[in-house]
């Protein structure tokens, strides 16, 4: 017998792929490459991931593992490769080795098949707007069955988290469940080299969903309730209708992906009220800015700059919103934006539509348009017709409504390019339930559930070494958010088999997280472990990171609102603006900023005079500070709208600690000093609306000028604002311009805190600092910080998958836990 | 008063001051205890209800009561918001010494009035003197015993989807007159305690409305607490409509400037009752015609779900997760 040369032996392998494997057409882009490279075997899913057989020219073999790496599907992630050599059988009555085949999947062993909903990808919008098709002779009047059809998906796009019920994840178990494929989706669904190939939500407007357009008293408009019309080629007349009403200022509600949304034109022809103002009256929502969707990139570059890495963000299968910079000058021959978008600020939320309902919509429409949750006020988004009515009675006018149940809620995404790179403002949409690799060894560790927060809450899974954060839900304190948290809970448990030995909960006794936590714990009689709040986001700050299980303590940086500070009672109960030498399991407070009061508790949040008028008498003239600023600046603004509040009251609450809790917190820092120069002063309408005015009012101008002019700050043992307030009381006096003072307060915080840093790691012989809290979202303060620190040579650690926010210390819950599991 | 006087002083204090004051036949005999007639007790129901408290309340003196007061409504309320008819009273005291005979007398006509005013008797009684510092000012401990007729059966775990949650008059007086009295806070309110013993009006209730499911007052944690004590007890949910929540404007305006929220705040002369839909439009016709019932109201309804949880509408379709404070109440937001 002769051997064949070495570079074309046969060869057998095993190999495992990791990852985000299930449910993105894997293993058909597996059995293309097979099948293009001549290789024989099969292709399956289980508990790990994908298994896939190989046999043929060890060459081959090794392109197969390129390709895969190469072509894989737009939403799967490949973690991990490992490959193992079998013996080669030469047995042409195996299956494996005369030909490639997919095997189906084994319903109880798959589980790691839950992706993200994600927006339409470029091959079905050539379906929905028929482009392309009619290029073969012979079939030049047939179009395509898909044109205008706005449920059109496929393996590489279309809702998947928003419509799942349980798993295994198909179509039984999802939404879909009820419309039966018709002949040519199913001849599709079982197509391997066919992209709608297991594509659970296949469907077409032979037998798919729907839309119709009510008005408000629920009568039709346009379109059909009944199924047998829907086969209807203008299935996009509902649609087409939607759009005229937009344009005519009309507010429409549009039942999406993971929600429903309210929608108006976001454009103002300058003629009487706009839909805008209309919206913002019946919406009860004076302030807050509200995000935009435009059609195309084109049209978002009339309103706003966009960066590569921004356009990479929008077009992404996420499609989140994104914060850009709004153009400073306007172009000619576009509409204009509505004055009352984003009142105050220099950003605005845009994004690109991303299910064929918006495209058809915003094709239909030469404006961009504002797409805003459809709730009432602080409720979680609609998703059930019947309740859009009874919710938006008083707010829509027309409801663009389909027969395809919304399962699970998820909101729109909200990211922002800052220092170069992505951060998260809210993740949900296109991105929740996808599971983040955690460092080695973390796999060890039992099943862990932790809880969140109270505001911006997420809870958080770990399961064999992954992470898995849920969409983003809201203030628990609501209802509706609390039975949305309960119901994706129990959702979450079973997409991920997810049996927790441990529970974690932040400290904070009157979170009603902490309090869930507790019952469950009980419920099920599981370990309870409780984590202080800053060091939840330090230790999400680190696993966003990868950073090492066993790595050395890094200095943590938290700017945060509130948080629950440790038991020790000679400490202020809150805290909020932290340095911390941390690692996964332990962390121990270096320095703080300056305890002061909140006057009134909770109410301080909402009131930035409260803080304001607190920093003032704790900061200046050892604790009489009121009377200084009186004595020396009797003339501001400042001291004649202070004066007016029952400050006798305030003086006797402070001296006796009633409802006064002291706290160190940064956020408030902020309220104080938007409230001193009359940005929000007397209240907010959102969260962080202060500090978001306050930034948002510096110049390119001021922030040169405060180079050199920044405020000081002491930083010998606390970081205490004292100077920073004569020097912003001074310039108060001189008339200097609200954006100057603005840029001084930030560059002169962003000094001090670089000051206490720099100390804190040469005591501590540190290297590496880690940035978190809400407070980081500020852009300003944000990069001014981490240049600094990197400018000192330190590497710094930021968010990169979770949000700085509350958001994210889920997450830190759950890896702080699971350390110190591990290390007992 | 003098600490350590010994037997002849501590004598003539309570010979003064307790007997005198408190007049009541079972305390002039001067025995160990009280004693009573079960035959007379037999007839009045069918079970007997004991409860204690103790009252550390400062100030001593506040705007329309003082700890004497409280100490005997307190007690009172407690017998009778169970169903059960107060009657006696017992009451201890510890006083710090130094503590003015004139304030320990008006304490002890105040308690007298308020017990007659509610048909009970103050039956037997102790009374320390500590040295100083060793107890702030006065301390008392009221026990109290009533007899609970057998038609009555009101217990926690008693409300039912589709009853009605009714009170009796606006919340949180007692507590912003408390804050104001002690603070020095200068707010100059005018609002007085509701401090008031709630056994008469009770009595008018229960002969409309014997089946009352639950009651209790609303006087530490507010009525807030009460609420998740009957939602987690009875395994409902009671869901509040914060526009019938009587508040008055001034304790509104208090809690607004103080950063307090009224459905926490102290009261000390309210009841909160569930009672099916049926018999809430007698039982509130009843409670209205009563002079310390006028501004009774419907709050809310008890439903199914969510279990154990008290739900707060605040209007614009907005549903508040009113929780049962484990501490203070410090602020959650971030
Ligand atoms: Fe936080
Ligand atoms: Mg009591
Ligand atoms: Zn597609
Ligand atoms: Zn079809």
């Amino acid at each position: 017998m002769t051997l064949l040369p070495k570079t074309s032996t046969k060869h057998a392998e095993t190999i495992r792929v990791r990852g985000i494997v299930q449910g993105v057409g894997f293993r058909p882009t597996v059995w293309k490459i097979a099948q293009q490279l001549g290789l024989c075997g099969c292709v399956s899913n289980d508990g790990d991931g994908v298994l896939i057989e190989l046999q043929g020219q060890s060459l081959s073999i090794d392109a197969f593992i390129n390709c895969l790496s190469k072509e894989k599907p737009t939403l799967a992630r490949i973690d991990s490769i490992e490959r193992e050599r079998n013996e080669y059988i030469d047995d042409t009555s195996q299956n494996t080795a005369s030909s490639f085949k997919i095997i189906e999947s084994n319903q109880s062993n798959a589980n790691t098949g839950i992706t993200a909903d994600a927006a339409t990808c470029d091959a079905c919008l050539s379906d929905i707007f028929d482009i392309n098709f009619n290029n073969t002779p012979n079939n030049k009047t047939k179009e395509n069955h898909r044109k205008g059809y706005p449920f059109t998906n496929c393996t590489h796009c279309g809702p998947r988290l928003s419509i799942i019920l349980g798993i295994p994840y198909d179509r039984a178990q999802t939404s879909m469940d009820e419309f039966e494929m018709c002949p040519s989706c199913l001849h599709e669904y079982n197509s391997p080299a066919d992209r709608r190939f297991h594509a659970q939500p296949n469907a077409c407007p032979n037998c798919g969903p729907h839309v119709w357009l009510e008005d408000n008293n629920g009568k039709l408009v346009s379109g059909s309730y009944k199924k047998e019309h829907f086969k209807d080629p203008i299935n996009d007349i509902p649609i087409t209708k939607a759009a005229l009403c937009i344009s005519n200022k009309a507010i429409v509600a549009i039942k999406g992906i993971g929600g429903i949304h309210l929608a108006a034109c976001a454009c103002d022809d300058g003629n009487g009220e706009s839909a805008i103002q209309k919206l913002r009256i019946r919406k009860k929502r004076p302030h807050k800015p509200f995000a935009i969707m435009a059609k195309d990139i084109s049209m978002i570059e009339q309103y706003c700059y966009v960066s590569e890495k921004e356009r990479n963000l929008l077009t992404s299968p996420a499609a989140p919103i994104v914060i850009l910079k709004r153009r400073s000058d306007s172009i000619k021959n576009t509409s204009q934006l509505s004055n009352d978008l984003a009142p105050g600020q220099k950003t605005l939320g845009v994004m690109l539509p991303y299910s064929p309902i918006h495209h058809l919509l915003l094709n239909a429409l030469n404006t961009p348009i504002v797409l805003t949750s459809a709730n009432a006020s602080h409720e979680p988004q609609c998703i059930d017709n019947n309740h859009a009515h009874k919710t938006l009675s008083n707010i829509a006018d027309y409801y663009l409504l389909h027969n395809r149940k919304i399962e699970n809620r998820v909101d729109d995404s909200v990211v922002r390019i800052m220092a170069g790179k992505p951060q998260f403002y809210r993740r949900a949409r296109g991105y929740a339930p996808e599971s983040l690799p955690l460092p080695k060894d973390f796999e060890k560790a039992d099943d862990i559930l932790a809880m969140g927060g109270e505001l911006k809450n997420t809870f958080c899974l770990i399961k064999n070494g992954q992470a898995i954060l849920s969409q983003h839900m809201g203030d628990l304190e609501n209802y509706k958010t609390y039975e949305d948290y309960r119901h994706n809970l129990s959702l979450y448990e079973n997409l991920f088999q997810h049996n927790a030995k441990h529970i974690a909960v932040d400290s904070h006794p009157e979170y009603i997280s902490n309090k869930a936590g507790h019952e469950l714990a009980e419920e099920r009689n599981l370990t309870l472990h409780r984590i202080q709040h800053h060091h939840a986001h330090i230790a999400s700050c680190l696993a966003d990171n990868q950073y090492p299980l066993n790595g050395p303590p890094v200095l943590g940086i938290v700017l945060d609102g509130l948080g629950y500070g440790s038991d020790d009672k000679n400490g202020a109960p809150l805290w909020g603006g932290e340095f911390l030498l941390a690692d996964y399991q332990q962390s121990q407070r270096l320095a703080h900023f300056k305890p002061v009061a909140l006057l009134g508790g909770s109410i301080a949040m909402k009131q930035p005079w409260r803080n304001t008028y607190a920093h003032l008498q704790t900061c200046l003239n050892n604790g009489n500070g009121w009377d200084w600023v009186v004595k020396n600046h009797p003339d501001l603004d400042l001291v004649k709208n202070l004066s007016t509040k029952p400050l006798a009251t305030f003086d006797a609450m402070m001296n006796q600690g009633m409802n006064c809790p002291q706290a160190s917190s940064a956020g408030r820092l902020f309220d104080a000093v938007a409230g001193a120069i009359g940005i929000c002063q007397e209240k907010i309408q959102y969260e962080g609306q202060a500090a978001i005015e306050l930034v948002s009012s510096i110049t390119e101008k001021a922030w040169l000028d405060s180079q050199t002019s920044a405020y000081r700050f002491d930083t010998k043992n606390e970081l205490d604002p004292t100077p920073m307030w004569k020097g912003l009381l001074h310039d108060l006096s001189l008339s200097t311009p609200t954006g100057l003072i603005s840029a001084r307060f930030h560059k002169g915080l962003s000094n001090a805190i670089q000051k206490v840093a720099i100390r804190l790691a040469a005591d501590n012989n540190i290297q590496t600092i880690a940035l978190s809290g809400g407070v980081f979202q500020n852009k300003t303060l944000f990069e001014d910080v981490k240049q600094g620190l990197e400018k000192q040579g330190f590497t710094v650690l930021v968010h990169r998958h979770v949000p700085a926010n509350d958001g994210g210390i889920a997450l830190g819950q759950a890896v702080i836990t699971a350390a110190r599991i591990l290390s007992e | 008063l003098a600490h350590g006087a010994g037997g002849k002083a501590m004598r003539d204090l309570i010979d003064e001051i307790f007997v005198a004051g408190f007049d009541s036949p079972e305390l002039t005999l001067l025995e160990d205890q009280a004693r009573f007639d079960l035959s007379n007790l037999n007839k009045l129901g069918n079970r007997l209800a004991m409860t204690t408290d103790c009252y550390v309340v400062d100030p001593l003196f506040f705007p329309g009561g003082d700890i004497g007061k409280l100490a005997v409504t307190g007690t009172v309320n407690d017998l009778a918001v169970g169903g059960a008819t107060p009657l006696y009273l017992t009451c201890g005291m510890i006083i710090e010494e130094g503590f003015p005979i004139d304030d320990l007398q008006r304490i002890v006509a105040s308690m007298k009035s308020t017990a007659d005013s509610a048909g009970v008797r103050i039956v037997t009684g102790d009374t320390k003197v500590v040295p100083r510092g060793a107890a702030d000012k006065l301390f008392i401990n009221t026990a109290g015993v009533g007899v609970i007729p057998e038609t009555s059966n009101i217990q926690a775990n008693r409300a039912q989807a589709g009853d009605v949650v009714v009170i009796n008059g606006y919340v949180g007086d007692h507590g912003a007159a408390i804050v104001d009295a002690r603070g020095e806070l200068a707010l100059e309110i005018s609002t007085v305690t509701d401090c008031q013993p709630l056994n008469d009006l009770i009595t008018e209730m229960l002969k409309v409305c014997p089946d009352i499911h639950c009651m209790r007052d609303a006087t530490r944690g507010g009525l807030a607490t009460v609420l998740n004590e009957f939602a987690s007890s009875s395994e409902v949910a009671i869901q509040l409509d914060n526009t019938k929540i009587p508040v008055r404007e001034e304790v509104r305006g208090v809690c607004e400037i103080l950063g307090l929220d009224p459905l926490y705040l102290a009261n000390e002369g309210k009841l909160i009752a569930i009672v099916s839909k049926e018999d809430s439009e007698s039982l509130l016709a009843a409670m209205q015609k009563h002079p310390i019932g006028k501004d009774s109201c419907i709050i809310g309804a008890v439903e199914e779900s969510p279990q154990g949880k008290v739900i707060l509408e605040t209007g614009f379709g907005g549903n508040r997760i009113i929780d049962m404070l484990i501490g203070e109440q410090l602020p959650r937001i971030c």
